[in-house]
């Protein structure tokens, strides 16, 4: 096993964010790239990983211009859809948060107007929504799953965001963070979940508050949500940071 | 004309057989072609489809013991920046090749006409090792082979954009079968394109006069060629 230095960052939180990214830059061209780019200088690698970077921000504009607010994701008949869900994090299944329901509090924070902190019986209580999608992994693979809950629409309006900002970002009981552009969260199909397949979410699938947005990779689909926050300030994200792009629409 | 010319009556001095836009994006086309297989094969590396990965020599975006230890990760996020941002290479280059080529009756005089029965005529010959090279005229295997990837490159950009978008690009992944068969034909055409490679290069160092053509742009054409140019 590599020592991993992942927990330390986690714990780190804000801080440690910078020594990460330096090290992504530092890792970025390999043997196998220097012997592919013959010509290209190794002491460039910064400048290469800048020109990625910027192209990845280009690729984010592209598809936010892509992105149509009203165009629904495939749905699927209700056999499609798989009960043994594929459980994925970057830990194993060991390590999932444990969220005790009875004391859990969804916290608000930025541009909203009304930020009491909702418990579960509240977010119960919100309209309910239900979908079968397919869920689109970044590494290539894909499932189609049932999945209930709030729509986020409506839930942004229920507590008065403002919905003309930029993003809404989110917080997980594990560390993980991402966040989306408002046009998504604002996508019919975008769900605060509570259940899937029919069943309150169980542990490895986010109890109690997982995001479900179709329209997105797998990985902007966080779990374990704890705190959720709209903002003009640029969140990025656990992954995002560490090079996946941004947008990542499907 | 030079005395040599002269004494080679059949033989002109060098024409250009290669235009200069095709010359550019053929360059060109062969970096993004080294960017979009190093990359791919990282990124299939991560979820491969059959149980095949693909030498981690060869593959782009960094190394991934260090991706692993900074965060758990083997190199597929760099990866992706690489093939995401040489897929504009890929399309813009290919785009201004088309163009050109449909434009200009580069692809008519190039390419066409062929037909089965010259390719097998052809086959057999390069077979046996009978099949002349003509700088500036291209065979039925050649000309075959050309269209097949130019092909296979098109089904490569319209696979890719499947699967990369499969929900707002639906109709283009429904046409492929699904998310997950245009994963499968991405696959095929990237190995359908391989295989031309191996092929190309095998029969650039087979007859080396091909590479500085591909440069300056010409070559000594035989008078038949020529004629017909």
């Amino acid at each position: 096993m590599h020592p991993n230095p992942l927990n330390d960052i986690l714990r780190n939180g804000e801080t440690a964010r910078p020594i990460a990214r330096r090290g992504f830059l530092k890792g970025s061209l390999s043997l196998g790239s220097l012997t592919l780019l013959t010509g290209c200088d190794v002491t460039h690698t910064d400048e290469v990983q800048a020109v990625l970077n910027g192209m990845s921000q280009w690729n984010d504009r592209i598809q936010a211009a892509l992105f149509n607010p009203h165009r629904l994701m495939p749905t699927y008949a209700e056999e499609k859809a798989v009960k043994d869900f594929r459980y994925n994090a970057y830990y194993g299944e060991d390590k999932v948060p444990k969220i005790d329901g009875a004391s859990y509090r969804l916290i608000l924070s930025g541009l909203v107007d009304n930020r009491k902190p909702w418990s579960l019986t509240e977010l119960y209580a919100l309209p309910q929504a239900s979908q079968i999608t397919r869920l689109v992994c970044v590494e290539g693979w894909s499932m189609i799953g049932k999945w209930s809950g709030v729509p986020l629409r409506t839930f942004l309006q229920r507590i008065g965001g403002d919905l003309t900002a930029k993003y809404v970002g989110f917080e997980c009981a594990d560390g993980y963070y991402s966040s989306i552009d408002m046009a998504s969260a604002l996508h019919p199909q975008t769900l605060l979940t509570f259940r899937i397949s029919d069943e309150i979410l169980a542990p490895k699938y986010g109890y109690p508050l997982r995001l479900r947005i179709p329209t997105k990779l797998g990985f902007k689909n966080p779990k374990w949500i704890t705190a959720m926050y709209v903002t003009n300030r640029f969140p990025g994200g656990f992954w995002e940071d560490r090079g996946y792009n941004w947008f990542s629409g499907v | 004309m030079t005395m040599e010319a002269l004494a080679v009556p059949a033989v002109r001095a060098a024409d250009v057989i290669h235009p200069l836009v095709v010359r550019i994006t053929h360059w060109i086309n062969a970096i993004a072609m080294v960017v979009m297989l190093g990359s791919g094969w990282r990124i299939w590396n991560n979820e491969p489809i059959f149980d095949y990965y693909f030498p981690v020599w060869a593959t782009l975006g960094g190394d991934p013991a260090a991706s692993q230890d900074l965060h758990n990760e083997l190199g597929l996020a760099s990866a992706l920046q690489w093939h995401f941002a040489g897929m504009w290479l890929l399309v813009i280059n290919g785009l201004i090749y088309f163009i050109y080529g449909l434009l200009s009756g580069h692809f008519r005089r190039a390419f066409f006409p062929v037909s089965p029965r010259a390719f097998l005529r052809d086959l057999l010959a390069a077979f046996s090792f009978r099949l002349p090279h003509h700088p500036g005229a291209y065979n039925a295997v050649q000309k075959a082979l050309y269209l097949g990837v130019l092909t296979a490159g098109i089904v490569m950009v319209l696979s890719g954009l499947a699967i990369w978008k499969p929900g707002q690009f639906q109709e283009l992944a429904w046409l492929f079968g699904g998310f997950d068969i245009a994963r499968l034909v991405h696959f095929l055409g990237m190995s359908a394109i391989v295989l031309f490679l191996i092929v190309h290069v095998s029969l650039v160092v087979i007859v080396p006069k091909t590479l500085p053509s591909m440069i300056t742009g010409r070559a000594r054409v035989h008078a038949d060629v020529a004629n017909q140019m």
